[in-house]
């Protein structure tokens, strides 16, 4: 069927600079560039092209260059050129929309109506240069109190398991078979080499990387790939995904091109197949039924590791997260609508969900009053883009926030939303051997350290302006944030004021 | 309408931010003194203050009526006494009320009706309810429904003296040196966002508790909600109301040793823990894990005190002042090491203590035994 798409991208060759290398013909993984020997010439089928930049980036005379099609559609803002497309798409192949990456959709970033807190005169800023500044947190059930043995300054308080990690930020869930085995890596190395931990996804965990188990949070999903006894042992704490930001109420699919012997033997599934996770639990209907998996894979670890539970940022959240502390969660994870996938339905990505600042805000507020807050670590996710998300999240409530895109981006990602297609120009989001070894395991360790030594520089100082030397006097510190541009509702739901007030 | 006089902030700012002179000795052998010395020393630090709030604490001055709660209320509207004392009646056994002995004084303008009650709890306090707690409600109750009336000491054998005005004049109009005490804590404010409210003078009490403080807490928006979470209502936005109520939780309800506590206020950074024993690193880390959101964080000094114990405190990195002194039986805790030595020129030692390190005075057991003081439990 002839398809009524128009290409999305022009493809600019600078046939002066072009010494028709081929990088880029090499490089494309989306067929757009070609080289015909017969007339010594490189040529593009633009339709393919996808905005990846990675012809660009390689190609070494500079002779490339990407931009947008000017072609315009009569302008209309309700059938937006986007709506007209995925109908033609759907007119050809009649069926459901597959994306990649987070929701792209202009819904509020409320981080952008946050601004942050600091010292003048009457306390004094603290220079993070000169004085210490302490960023580690633990993550995990606390007790309400520390009771001593009479009369002495011995401790009888007993503290659950608890993960600690340098910084509030930990790389989130990215399951081998979506990404390849070195970005799981990369990931795993630099988490340790940092001091914080990554997760497995719903994916397993490759033998390769059982030594850093330390610092691996191993997830059990709704598919149970490559769940056994070894792979909770091996891992600092046991995550329990219920939903993802990206696609909250479903489950996950992985194209069985994808699943190669590597993947197969990780999964435990056979090679080439699709590997279908159900939306639910199968047995998790309810919360009595999560609370004995909790328990289940409490008692499968001997009670040494915390439970993490993690939920899709939605309506209920603040029930939903109360409900889930009280079923025995040490950690609950609250991923927004801006959280990203390796594929998911466009419909589903785009349109389900709640802002992950709200959710964190209703989550606090909801625990605090019901006198249990101290029973559970609150980790945010989705969407977080700097260090200045990452605090105003601490000050929302969170005890610490996932990054899974912006890993990527340091990975070499430019979100060009591909990740369903396998293709991945930048050897991220594929199992293609010939695309994973794009990703260097020693440069992609570096990459991430760099970016978590880097936002934990500026966070510091944001603290140090704020006049506080230890992230928990930041954390659910709401006064250190005002709103700019909120309604009286959006600031109520936040618990913010307005800036000014 | 508010009547701004008689609120702490009537910008609605998050809180009090100010700067102030504390001062602070104990007798350790529990013998009484005036409050002279003390009031010379605070004077002395004149220019830590802006004449918009000064206090005094003392402890031991009641000791005929050692077994009552002493409440001192500050009436400022005719209306709200009559409707106060329907109240106490309702909910105590008065001893004896007076009005609290003053005298004109200069600087000291539009103050309000003082009076003071000894009361007993027994027998309206329920059984399985400790008289403690139930005071602190009893108290919570006047501060925040009963419009114009305000407890500002509420402790057995102890009181606070204080007010809008420069702390000798207000040590001039409550007649302070008339009074005796085994020990004195005193306080010279300079608010920076409130035009002074008597109630918001320093030192701030809840039950035998008194607190004195230098600086602004930066933690403050979280360790409120934290002790919201425990039933405390910070009702003044002050700082010194949050350390106050922290102090309560820790060592009052959760049971935990002063020492302890400071090490939640202002625990140790974790590469100091991680020098410590394992013991002890397991304690400090079990500390900060529990109570993060206790810590206080920010510029401050505080010299807390109750019955028979004093201390005084620093942030961990030490952004206010305070010199610690000891001659003979006597602990002297000050913003400025002249105000010391002043009343006590000849000084057995005079040191600054590490930021975050508690310094502590308590009454000897000999001088608890003897029964001159009337040690809590």
């Amino acid at each position: 069927m002839k398809t009524y798409i128009p290409p999305r991208f022009k493809v600019e060759r600078d046939q002066e600079r072009c010494i028709k290398c081929q990088v880029c013909v090499n490089q494309c993984s989306f067929s757009v560039h070609s080289y015909d020997a017969e007339v010594d010439e490189v040529f593009s089928r633009e339709e393919n092209c996808v905005g990846c930049h990675r012809c660009v980036i390689f190609c070494p005379t500079h002779a490339l260059n990407i931009c947008k099609t000017p072609l315009d559609y009569r302008e209309n803002a309700n059938w937006r050129p986007e709506i007209i497309e995925d109908i033609i798409r759907q007119a050809e192949s009649g069926g459901v929309l597959l994306t990649g990456m987070g929701n792209d959709k202009p819904y509020k970033v409320y981080w952008d109506h946050l601004v942050v807190n600091a010292s003048q005169v009457t306390n004094p800023s603290i220079d993070p240069l000169r004085e210490p500044m302490e960023l580690r947190t633990y993550l995990g059930r606390k007790p309400e109190r520390v009771e001593l043995e009479r009369g002495g300054l011995k401790l009888k308080t007993k503290v659950a398991p608890q993960l600690t990690i340098e910084a509030p930020i930990m790389f989130s869930a990215l399951s081998y078979g979506a990404v390849s085995l070195n970005v799981h890596e990369s990931l795993a190395r630099a988490a340790s080499e940092f001091g914080t931990l990554f997760n497995t996804g719903e994916g397993g965990l490759h033998r390769k990387l059982y030594k850093y188990g330390k610092n691996t949070i191993v997830q059990v999903a709704s598919g149970r790939y490559g769940v056994h006894s070894e792979y909770l042992d091996v891992a600092a704490a046991v995550e329990i995904k219920i939903g993802q930001g990206a696609k909250p109420g479903i489950g996950g699919h992985l194209p069985g091109e994808k699943v190669s012997a590597e993947v197969s033997a990780t999964r435990m599934i056979p090679a080439g197949t699709d590997a279908l996770s159900p939306a639910p639990h199968h047995d998790i209907y309810s919360i009595e039924d999560l609370s004995q998996l909790i328990y289940a894979l409490k008692e499968a670890t001997n009670y040494t590791k915390p439970i993490i539970v993690k939920i899709a940022a939605v309506h209920n959240s603040a029930a939903i997260a109360s409900g889930m502390v009280r079923a025995g969660a040490d950690i609950i994870a609250l991923d927004g609508i801006r959280g990203s996938t390796g594929a998911a339905p466009k419909i589903i990505r785009d349109n389900v969900g709640i802002p992950i600042e709200l959710a964190i805000a209703a989550v606090d507020t909801r625990l605090r009053q019901e006198g249990i807050r101290h029973q559970a670590s609150l980790v945010a996710a989705g969407g977080i883009r700097c260090a200045a998300d990452v605090v105003k999240a601490v000050a929302l409530g969170a005890d610490a926030v996932y990054i899974g895109t912006a890993a990527l981006i340091a990975l070499g990602c430019t979100v060009c939303q591909q990740c369903h297609t396998g293709k991945c120009a930048w050897g991220i989001c594929t199992t293609d051997l010939s695309l994973t070894k794009r990703i260097n395991p020693d440069i992609g360790t570096e990459r991430l350290v760099n970016l978590l030594r880097g936002w934990s520089h500026e966070i510091k100082d944001m603290l140090g302006g704020m006049g506080v030397n230890a992230l928990e006097s930041l954390r659910g510190n709401r006064l250190h944030l005002r709103a700019v541009g909120l309604s009286e509702k959006e600031m109520e739901i936040l618990g913010v004021r307005h800036a000014g007030d | 309408m508010k009547e701004l006089e008689r609120v702490n902030n009537p910008h609605g700012d998050d809180k009090v931010m100010d700067a102030c002179g504390l001062f602070g000795i104990i007798d350790t052998s529990g013998r009484r003194f005036s409050g002279e010395a003390v009031i010379q020393a605070i004077t002395n630090m004149h220019d830590r203050g802006n004449g918009l709030g000064g206090g005094f604490a003392a402890y031991g001055i009641y000791p005929e009526m050692a077994d009552h709660y002493c409440i001192h209320i500050m009436y400022a509207t005719p209306a709200s006494k009559p409707e106060t004392e329907v109240f106490l009646k309702r909910h105590f056994t008065i001893a004896q009320d007076e009005e609290v002995s003053t005298r004109k004084a200069r600087g000291i303008v539009k103050p309000p009706v003082l009076w003071r009650y000894f009361v007993a709890a027994e027998p309206h306090c329920p059984e399985g309810v400790a008289q403690d707690d139930y005071v602190i409600e009893r108290v919570m109750e006047i501060n925040t429904q009963i419009e114009g009336a305000f407890v500002f000491s509420s402790g057995k054998d102890m009181g606070v003296f204080k007010g809008v005005g420069f702390p000798e004049d207000i040590a001039d109009y409550f007649r302070v040196e008339e009074y005796k005490g085994y020990l004195w804590t005193a306080h010279s404010r300079f608010p920076t966002n409130t035009p002074g409210w008597w109630g918001g003078a320093h030192p701030f009490n809840i039950l035998d508790w008194t607190v004195s403080h230098n600086g602004e807490i930066s933690s403050y928006g979280i360790n409120r909600r934290y002790l919201e979470g425990f039933g405390y209502h910070c009702t003044m936005q002050t700082d010194t109301e949050v350390v106050a109520y922290a102090v309560d939780l820790l060592v009052r309800r959760h049971g935990l040793p002063i020492e302890i506590a400071a090490k939640v206020f202002a625990p140790p950074f974790w590469d100091q823990i991680a020098r410590l024993t394992d013991e002890e690193q397991e304690l400090c880390r079990t500390l900060r894990q529990v109570y993060a959101s206790l810590l206080l964080n920010g510029p401050f000094t505080v010299i807390i005190a109750h019955q028979g114990e004093m201390i005084g405190l620093t942030d961990r990195i030490r952004l206010r002042p305070l010199t610690a002194a000891v001659k003979g039986d006597r602990l002297y805790l000050s913003s400025e090491e002249a105000s010391i030595r002043l009343i006590e020129p000849d000084l057995d030692r005079a040191w600054i203590p590490m930021g975050g390190e508690p310094i502590v005075g308590r009454l000897k057991v000999k001088a608890v035994e003897k029964g001159k003081i009337k040690a809590r439990a």
